[in-house]
């Protein structure tokens, strides 16, 4: 398997926001101010390249050698929510600094369904651990990338002159439409 | 008195897709069809009114400190369930919602409603709210899925509404149809919202 095809296709092509619909909660929850998703993004590519790498180990060495397939979604989902805690008290130790900046997000990762859904996605499509780990940074990169674009539009659009009744979300959406368009354009760059 | 109440505030004046924006990953990904949307709401309505039933009769068991981690097992349950039942009957409709079927785990109407609601009232109140908000959630989806089937596709629930020589808008069934239709809706709620609340100051 070509990493670098895999890559270019998780941020780009198959932008886990723009094209699959994952996490899109916090993407339109965060987004508000560059630096809280810049803040977001680390965050995410922190928790979900660990998770990955994780729920792959789980998976194949718990679930499949005792025939628990079926646990799956269970399994991944309890990993996920005691990572997200453990990485917070982990941080919160050691690093005070990292702490306050992507402490208040840490706990929204949880219910973040990217993270899950790279992970049942990783698992679907029968990757090795390596391509695993790499799906899941790549993912979470094109993640931050689509977060951080969508923030910044969404800072110059708070400063304009838009309908009433478009203000706020409406436009936010239409917005995030119109990126997602230009993200089409990356479709057959793999 | 209570079960309208409880019922109703889930489909109007609290609908999850349309006024709390909750649950939005399912709600944008699988309305490209008026029969997906439909599934989706079902097995919403089904895994909501079970987690609601049994995080209500647990309120008084579940320590405070870890009733969190308690809902998301039930949840993933009953999930598990569902996923396993839709296999076995519905293949095609399983294989159309695809990894958005397990993802209703993590969609937050469901943890909302058990932190928010089931974990503070009677089972049976808490019946008619998941009722309620489950049912406000299939009416936001299918409302989506309906403008996207048939400018998308030319069709309702897979019927061919315009013949054959209909030209059919198809980036309304792509993902960005989902964020524009879905920002239009909003915007001709507020106009609606606004218009009624200006009528009301005059």
């Amino acid at each position: 398997m070509n990493y670098f095809t895999l890559i270019i296709s998780a941020m780009l092509v198959q932008n886990i926001v723009l094209a699959q619909f994952l996490g899109v909660c916090p993407f339109l929850g965060v987004s508000k101010k560059v630096e809280s998703a810049i803040g977001m993004g680390m965050a995410v590519v922190f928790v979900m390249t660990i998770a990955s790498a994780i729920s792959w180990l789980v998976y194949n060495y718990i679930l499949v050698r005792f025939h628990l397939e079926y646990l799956q979604t269970i399994a991944f989902i309890l990993v996920i929510a005691s990572l997200v805690q453990f990485v917070e008290m982990v941080i919160r130790k050691f690093s005070p600094g990292l702490y306050k900046s992507l402490g208040v997000y840490l706990p929204l990762i949880t219910t973040n369904c990217a993270v899950l859904g790279v992970a049942l996605l990783n698992v679907q499509n029968g990757y090795n651990f390596l391509a695993t780990v790499i799906n899941g940074s790549a993912n979470a990169l094109g993640f931050t990338l689509a977060l951080i674009l969508f923030a910044g539009l969404r800072e110059r659009v708070d400063e304009m002159n838009v309908p009433a009744s478009l203000a706020g979300m409406p436009i936010s959406l239409i917005i995030a439409s119109i990126m997602s368009i230009a993200f089409l354009g990356f479709t057959g760059l793999v | 008195m209570s079960f309208k109440k409880e019922f109703t505030k889930g489909i109007i004046k609290d609908n999850p897709v349309l006024v709390l924006m909750l649950g939005m990953c399912p709600t944008l990904a699988v309305t490209t069809s008026v029969n997906n949307a439909v599934g989706m709401g079902l097995a919403v309505i089904a895994v909501l009114t079970a987690s609601n039933i049994v995080v209500s009769l647990l309120r008084n068991i579940i320590p405070d400190s870890v009733r969190i981690p308690s809902y998301i097992v039930i949840i993933a349950t009953f999930v598990t369930m569902i996923e396993m039942l839709m296999h076995a009957f519905f293949v095609e409709l399983y294989g159309a919602l695809g990894i958005f079927l397990p993802l209703i785990v993590v969609n937050c109407i469901i943890l909302g409603r058990a932190e928010a609601f089931a974990n503070k009232n009677t089972i049976l109140d808490s019946i008619y709210d998941a009722l309620g908000m489950g049912l406000g959630f299939t009416i936001g989806l299918t409302l989506l899925a309906t403008f996207r089937e048939i400018l998308g596709a030319g069709s309702f629930m897979g019927i061919s509404l315009f013949g054959p020589q209909f030209q059919p808008a198809l980036v309304m069934i792509l993902p960005p149809g989902a964020f524009l239709t879905l920002g239009v809706i909003l915007g001709v709620i507020n106009l609606i919202r606004n218009n009624k609340a200006a009528r009301e100051v005059k």
